[in-house]
């Protein structure tokens, strides 16, 4: 599913116009399985799955799958819904430099909730 | 072409706190019983639009919001410039009282949200006597920061953008798109390092669950009202400091956040109405 993410991201012409100073490339976990999103210029380049061996990239966001599972569904419960309600209940970390992440945060959220069944908003 | 205005009138007053010359943004509307509203940390007033435009509500109540200094259209005070904004509960508690006290309110309902809350449990706490009720939505007693600060006020982060990131999935579910909007734009024109000010009261200096079982309602009725997709206060957390305080009522709405008055008041005036209705024929 997570490969879906470049084209849900890349067809939201706002989403990628308010990213167009973001150019990265974040991991991201979902249990066990790794992923690298390469962004250039708020446009998803490319979301490559692991397992790597040295991945490089700015920060990392990682959580159990359950958790990720209940964040992706079209309503999620309270304390799921948003990014930073998983990381209030310690059950995501975000690691590395987080000024990339802080900086845009909306875009973050906003990308990752376009993995929901209905393609909400975060 | 035609327009329309709402009976919300706005003033500025001037008010000496803590020893200082403060130009204060004050709004109000209706007549009766006043309902002093606190915002919350890093917004304005404006989150209680809805309530001064709800006839129920003003037509038996003088709802007053007032920016707090440094918010809004409220002027940090002269000197402001070589400082660094942090809130403390003393400093909320005397601003608050003193308002009171210039706008001559006598015994008013006071609502709060957040660090509105907050305060709403310190003064039910320590000035029982002054307060007619009070309504504290999104109370609780405690609330351990969850990120790094500091990310709301440094050069490479633009404030108003992170602030609202922030806060966005605070908004319950359900909010329609014109008012959760404008709920996050108040965030976004926080000025700089004004919304990690007000959390130093909300995350450090205001924790309050060492005292809050003293309160008595029997000294002032004390209602507390929280949103069920509140991550910053939750649910738990409102129920817990209501289960501590003997003749608390609480209500947990659901589908609302964390800014029920500003993200959704259609669906949070059925809530807060019947309230008013009991404060009112106590």
């Amino acid at each position: 599913m997570i490969e879906t993410l470049k084209a849900r991201v890349n067809a939201d012409e706002a989403l990628v116009r308010r990213g167009r100073f973001l150019t990265t490339t974040f991991l991201i976990e979902v249990g066990l399985t790794a992923w690298l999103i390469q962004i250039f210029e708020g446009r998803v380049v490319s979301v490559t799955a692991g397992p790597f061996v040295m991945p490089s990239s700015s920060f990392a966001l990682r959580a159990a799958e359950e958790e990720w599972q209940k964040f992706w569904l079209s309503r999620p419960p309270p304390g799921s819904n948003d990014l930073m309600a998983l990381i209030k209940r310690r059950v995501l970390k975000a690691e590395g430099n987080l000024q990339i992440f802080m900086a845009n945060l909306r875009y973050f959220k906003e990308a990752l909730a376009k993995l929901r069944q209905a393609g909400a908003g975060a | 072409m035609s327009v329309t205005f709402e009976p919300v009138i706005g003033r500025y007053m001037h008010l000496d706190l803590f020893g200082r010359p403060h130009r204060i943004y004050v709004e109000e509307a209706g007549s009766g019983t006043p309902l002093l509203c606190l915002h919350t940390a890093g917004s304005d007033g404006r989150q209680y639009r809805a309530l001064m435009n709800d006839a129920r509500v003003t037509a038996r109540h003088r709802v007053i919001a007032f920016d707090m200094p440094w918010h809004g259209k409220s002027s940090p005070p002269p000197g402001w410039h070589n400082e660094e904004y942090q809130l403390t509960s003393a400093q909320y508690t005397t601003m608050i009282l003193e308002i009171m006290t210039a706008l001559e309110l006598d015994r008013p309902i006071a609502i709060g949200c957040s660090i509105g809350g907050r305060i709403a449990l310190h003064l039910a706490l320590e000035y029982p006597e002054r307060f007619r009720a009070i309504i504290g939505l999104q109370a609780g007693a405690h609330v351990d920061p969850y990120y790094d600060l500091n990310f709301l006020h440094r050069p490479d982060v633009h404030g108003g953008e992170v602030g609202a990131a922030i806060v966005s999935g605070l908004v319950g579910p359900d909010a329609p798109d014109a008012e959760r909007w404008e709920t996050l734009w108040h965030y976004m024109q926080g000025g700089p390092g004004v919304f990690k000010g007000d959390l130093y009261f909300y995350k450090l200096d205001g924790d309050i669950r060492g005292r809050v079982a003293q309160i008595d309602t029997r000294k002032c009725p004390l209602f507390l009202l929280s949103g069920e997709y509140d991550y910053s206060c939750t649910p738990e957390e409102t129920l817990a400091v209501a289960n501590s305080i003997p003749g608390c009522e609480v209500t947990i709405m659901k589908g609302l956040g964390h800014f029920p008055m500003s993200e959704n008041p259609a669906e949070f005036l059925p809530h807060l109405l019947p309230v008013l209705e009991k404060i009112g024929s106590r």
